[in-house]
């Protein structure tokens, strides 16, 4: 895995995967180490970011290494018309590795073949962000004990959720059965699908989740964004079949738990946050030591 | 003898791409980069064709495309014959095969991908020939038939 870019979730076979995950849990367990101190790791972030960027931030803090970057394009050359190859290249002379977030689909694909240290995609428009799949996979691991043979459901916006799309790919390669759950406009791609069906995995799809609840594992919540819907009256129809709530919990297996990648607005009421089988802030914990992992793998540090 | 009369006249060496969509002769021309060639190149488009109504032919002296190079062409011309011409003679006729990779030729469908931005070469993995869908190298979308134009 060393210098080896994670651009998209597919460029790290399943064995990678897990080695990041074992990695990881090493993380957890004592996550200070002054291990990255001989190294620089830049920060791209050419579009905002709370968590990924923070959480990439902490990573390396807590590991001893030093930060360069930004949060904001418009303080950079880029505003000057800076193409991303000569940005990219540029700070390659000063970095060991690269973390960036753009709002292109394809820039990091990019980014990865004109740099000369590997680069992590931690987000590239509507395209992937892998970083988020492993940090999902180590949640459900981490809940769950496994990734095999589970049910999971994916609740809400499936168009255009990228970390749906890229935990969907990852999944396939544990045998999971997937409910898919979302208004019609908005549902799973057909370029998503077909890496369900091309292994043979069984997925359902719906337009509400009450049926649902009973059955799954992992319930994953998604944002639904008003603006995605060509009819506003559209919108205010559905908008409350996606809100999960304290209640609607009742009947659902004890091992049940909800993941959010987080924002959340309104499609999980508060009142769920102090049930035990609410997880998102956890997962966003967990965001810090997958990412140590990847970075020490990529760094080659032992 | 009977003699047969061409719209286009027979060259002596080289390669005849008959059977071009007559619409579609200038693409052949500029994907297979042959503004930029020096030999003799005959060509003529909205013929007559027993099979396909109209039809566009290109003719090439001296030049023998390789496979890959001449594959590029399948995605404007996907009937296309080539016909390999010595000495006035067929000497081998052959069809054209859709790549498993396409570079440069197409643009991609999607406006917010990276080769619409930058300076970047379009990049794609056929997933289907016969629907004829090209996966981006670069943002993973698909670009279909229905959806493709070229750089």
């Amino acid at each position: 895995m060393k210098n080896k870019s994670l651009v998209s979730i597919n460029d790290y076979s399943k064995e990678e995967q897990l080695a990041i995950l074992e990695l990881a849990a090493n993380f957890e367990k004592n996550p200070t180490q002054k291990i990255l101190e001989d190294y620089v790791i830049a920060t791209l972030f050419f579009e905002p970011s709370t968590r990924t960027r923070l959480s990439f931030e902490s990573a390396v803090s807590r590991l001893g290494g030093k930060i360069i970057g930004f949060s904001d394009a418009s303080s950079t050359s880029v505003k000057k018309g800076e193409s991303l190859k000569d940005t990219i290249k540029t700070v390659c002379n000063y970095s060991d590795l690269i973390v960036m977030r753009h709002p292109r689909e394809g820039s990091a694909r990019f980014a990865s073949e004109v740099a000369s240290v590997p680069i992590i995609n931690a987000g590239d428009g509507a395209n992937q962000h892998p970083t988020q799949t492993l940090l999902d996979m180590y949640t459900i691991k981490q809940t769950q004990g496994r990734l095999d043979n589970l049910n999971i459901a994916f609740v809400g916006d499936l168009k255009y959720g990228r970390t749906v799309h890229s935990l969907v790919m990852a999944l396939c390669n544990f045998n999971c059965t997937f409910h898919l759950v979302s208004p019609f406009e908005l549902k799973l791609p057909s370029s998503v699908k077909i890496h369900i069906k091309e292994k043979n995995l069984e997925y359902y799809q719906y337009t509400t989740m009450d049926e649902i609840l009973p059955k799954v594992d992992i319930l994953y919540m998604t944002r639904i964004q008003k603006e995605r819907f060509s009819d506003p009256i559209e919108y205010e129809k559905i908008k409350n079949s996606y809100i999960l709530s304290n209640d609607m919990l009742n009947n659902t297996k004890d091992n049940l738990k909800i993941l959010h990648p987080l924002p959340r607005v309104n499609e999980i009421d508060e009142d769920v946050d102090d049930n035990s089988k609410a997880y998102y802030f956890q997962q966003a914990l967990n965001g810090v030591y997958v990412r140590q992992a990847l970075i020490t793998k990529i760094l080659g540090i032992k | 003898m009977e003699t047969k009369e061409f719209k286009v006249s027979a060259i002596e060496n080289g390669t005849v791409i008959d059977h071009i969509p007559a619409k579609n002769v200038f693409q052949v021309i500029k994907i297979l980069n042959l503004e930029n060639y020096d030999n003799q190149i005959l060509f003529g488009t909205n013929l007559e064709s027993k099979k396909y109504v109209t039809k566009g032919i290109i003719k090439v002296s001296n030049k023998f495309f390789k496979t890959d190079e001449i594959n590029k062409i399948a995605l404007v011309a996907p009937r296309a014959t080539l016909i390999i011409i010595k000495d006035y003679k067929v000497v081998e006729k052959s069809s054209v095969q859709i790549p498993d990779e396409v570079i440069k030729i197409v643009k991609c469908f999607n406006p917010n991908c990276i080769t619409n931005h930058e300076k970047v070469e379009t990049k794609f993995t056929v997933t289907s020939k016969e629907e004829l869908k090209l996966r981006c190298h670069y943002c993973e979308k698909i670009t279909d038939k229905k959806n493709m134009t070229f750089v």
